[in-house]
């Protein structure tokens, strides 16, 4: 006997409860969420243009108004288990925003107070002198680059050559342990770091030292880690076929890794060098306690105190002046050069991994 | 199982004077990190030797270094374990949301402005959590004392400033959101694309298949990151330097204006001008701090790795 495998009305068929099971379910029309959300977006606009509620509570209210009606609509329509799952998307997608809501205000609030004092003579001028208005960070910035300069001179090699440690050569305990506590001073707290420097330079010089190095090994220290993680994958996406054509004819394996590895990684490890130098590069706590601070030009950094950007912003900021307007603007000003120059340093870093990357996948 | 063949003439590898160095060196470095993380608890612990040996009057405080080291121990632990509570939460929601939620298209992208909150330096933070953050939590904690004064969290009396250890909380919250988002993301990558497409096969909603086949994936990395993060917050310095005004004392209330201090950022605070042995017992609360950060990091880091080994996926 053929099954039929049409009949004349399916539909009806379909909606035919089978032993009192349906086997259809509700759903709600085609892009139901989004309209829902369109409205109560408008919705609570209105409340914040119009009532003159604050937008905080707009936008809270708005996202419980949004939540509970997608949730119950469709509950109704389509049941507890679609509607636990929409559920889950709104709660999801509402935290994500509230993420981005920080970011926002972060960036709106250093470009407003930053831009008024955003100027030449901000990057042309150090605070020797100064009391009231005028003055800048040159000094500052010329420190922050000479600091991390030297932080970048110290970790590189350290942090490539324990990478290649770890993937070329690095068998059992010892490799394992590295990798350990590669993993592990990445968490050290960054004014841990500068208490080190200090105590390791307070040994040797005496206490109450303030130097220019001290604040680039403190850095170092952050720094290596980061170095030796990012480089570590990188070397670990190159090939083996590579390696083993090197060594089919005859390199040896020094040379193998210079002439060979490194090339091929080397965008991957740009990108994380330069992402590396962004992370310590607006680091305060260190620099606080072991360069300390100067409102004149020193760009010698085995000698005594130095100007760092960070550094500058904090005592403009909680020490300033009378009337404190300069001071703050002064401040503000740097950190809004520091944040353009992280997120510079970030964007290179994207550019770099986005332009090589596909050389390094084997 | 039995060489096949031995080697009669199994030549050694002439080992090159170039190769002994490069394998020397690198080994060196390798050596020389576990050399600092050694050297960093050996001159703390050296040069924060004098305070703990020294008599209790001279400490600043005058009770001696365990009195002068417990307020700012439960200011770092309270901020520190709220600022997690706030975070951890939020944290799995972003990087469920960027994984599975988002347009594939802009998935990357959205990650990306995530990980932009990790790279603002500590110091922006701190100016804006006391510029518009700490002005915005003044309303809320007047209702929050007056309506859920009984609970002691919110006590009260509630700060005119906005001051106060809620501030700092939220502003730690906001700093090792992307920390843990990162690490969570990582692990919600990896989950294995054979099972979330087996779960919607067999016709689960996609909250379904997040729940029985991401979630029981990425939970130990979720705890992982979690104390990864509260190693972050614990050491956090200049946001809680500017944020908190500080009292001293020990109080669950995080709405007043009479706060403890975090051992980070009383750091920050006193050491430009201290000297002499105040400067050993700062270096000693220094020693706490690290001593705590490494052991929650050493038991995260365990705790993700141990995924690793047993998960299956690789």
């Amino acid at each position: 006997m053929p099954t039929p495998t049409t009949s004349k009305s399916p539909e009806s068929d379909l909606y035919t409860p089978l032993s009192g099971v349906p086997l259809t379910a509700g759903q709600l029309p085609r892009g139901a969420a989004p309209l829902t959300l369109l409205v109560v977006a408008l919705a609570a606009v209105g409340f914040w243009q119009f009532a003159d509620w604050s937008v905080a509570a707009c936008a809270v209210l708005g996202a419980l108004v949004y939540t509970l009606l997608i949730y119950t609509w469709s509950r109704i329509v389509e049941g507890s288990r679609k509607a636990t799952d929409r559920f889950v998307t709104a709660v999801v997608t509402c935290a994500f925003l509230l993420a981005l809501l920080p970011l926002v205000s972060v960036v709106v609030t250093v470009l407003s107070n930053g831009l008024a004092r955003f100027d030449t003579e901000f990057f042309s001028y150090s605070m020797r002198g100064i009391v009231g208005e005028g003055g800048g960070a040159y000094h500052a910035i010329m420190g922050t680059l000479i600091i991390t300069a030297l932080a970048t001179l110290i970790s590189v090699p350290v942090g490539l050559l324990t990478a290649i440690y770890l993937v070329e050569y690095g068998r059992g305990k010892l490799a394992k342990a590295i990798t350990f506590f590669v993993d592990v001073m990445t968490g050290i707290p960054s004014i841990v770091a500068g208490l080190f420097a200090y105590a390791l330079f307070a040994l040797i010089f005496g206490p109450g030292v303030r130097m220019g190095i001290m604040g680039a090994v403190a850095l170092s220290v952050l720094m290596i880690p980061v170095v030796v993680r990012s480089t570590e994958e990188m070397l670990k996406l190159v090939p083996n076929e590579l390696r083993e054509a090197s060594y089919a004819l005859a390199v040896p394996k020094w040379r193998t890794i210079t002439k060979v590895v490194l090339p091929t990684a080397l965008a991957g490890i740009a990108t994380g060098v330069t992402l590396a130098i962004a992370r310590v590069i607006g680091e305060t706590a260190p620099l606080l306690i072991t360069v300390g601070i100067t409102s004149s030009d020193n760009f010698n950094p085995f000698d005594g105190r130095m100007a760092t950007l960070s550094v500058f912003s904090y005592y403009e900021y909680v020490n300033p002046g009378v009337p404190p307007q300069f001071s703050l603007d002064r401040a503000w000003a740097a950190a809004l050069t520091l944040i353009i120059i992280v997120m510079v340093l970030n964007l290179i870093a994207r550019l770099i991994s986005r332009l090589f990357a596909p050389k390094t996948r084997g | 199982m039995p060489p096949s063949t031995d080697r009669p003439r199994a030549q050694k590898v002439p080992l090159r004077p170039g190769d002994r160095i490069f394998s020397g060196a690198s080994t060196g470095a390798g050596v020389l990190i576990l050399v600092v993380l050694a050297g960093v608890a050996a001159f703390l612990i050296v040069e924060a030797w004098p305070s703990l040996t020294a008599p209790a009057e001279d400490i600043p405080g005058g009770e001696g270094v365990a009195v002068y080291v417990w307020p700012l121990l439960f200011g770092t632990l309270i901020s520190a374990i709220f600022a997690l509570l706030i975070a951890s939460p939020l944290a799995v929601a972003i990087a469920l949301f960027v994984t599975y939620y988002s347009p594939r298209r802009i998935a990357q992208v959205l990650g990306y402005l995530i990980d932009l909150l990790a790279a603002v330096p500590s110091i922006i933070y701190g100016l804006w959590g006391f510029t518009v953050l700490a002005p915005l939590t003044v309303e809320p904690a007047n209702w929050l004392s007056e309506n859920l004064g009984f609970i002691p969290l919110f006590a009260g009396p509630p700060s005119a400033t906005g001051r106060t250890m809620l501030v700092a909380i939220i502003v730690l919250a906001v700093m090792i959101l992307p920390i843990i988002t990162a690490v969570v993301r990582e692990a919600f990558r990896q989950t294995p694309r054979l099972h979330e497409e087996a779960s919607l096969a067999l016709g689960a909603t996609r909250w379904e298949m997040i729940r029985m086949a991401a979630l029981p994936f990425g939970r130990s990395s979720i705890v992982g990151a979690s104390m990864l993060g509260l190693g972050r917050a614990l050491g956090e310095t200049m946001a809680v330097a500017i944020v908190l005004s500080v009292s001293g004392g020990v109080t669950f209330n995080l709405i007043s204006s009479a706060n403890p201090s975090t051992i980070a950022a009383n750091i920050a605070l006193q050491f430009p001008e201290s000297s002499g042995i105040a400067v050993n017992t700062l270096i000693a609360s220094g020693l706490v701090l690290f001593a705590i950060t490494l052991a929650v990091n050493m038991a995260a880091r365990a705790v993700i790795n141990r995924r690793k080994e047993f998960s299956g996926a690789n």
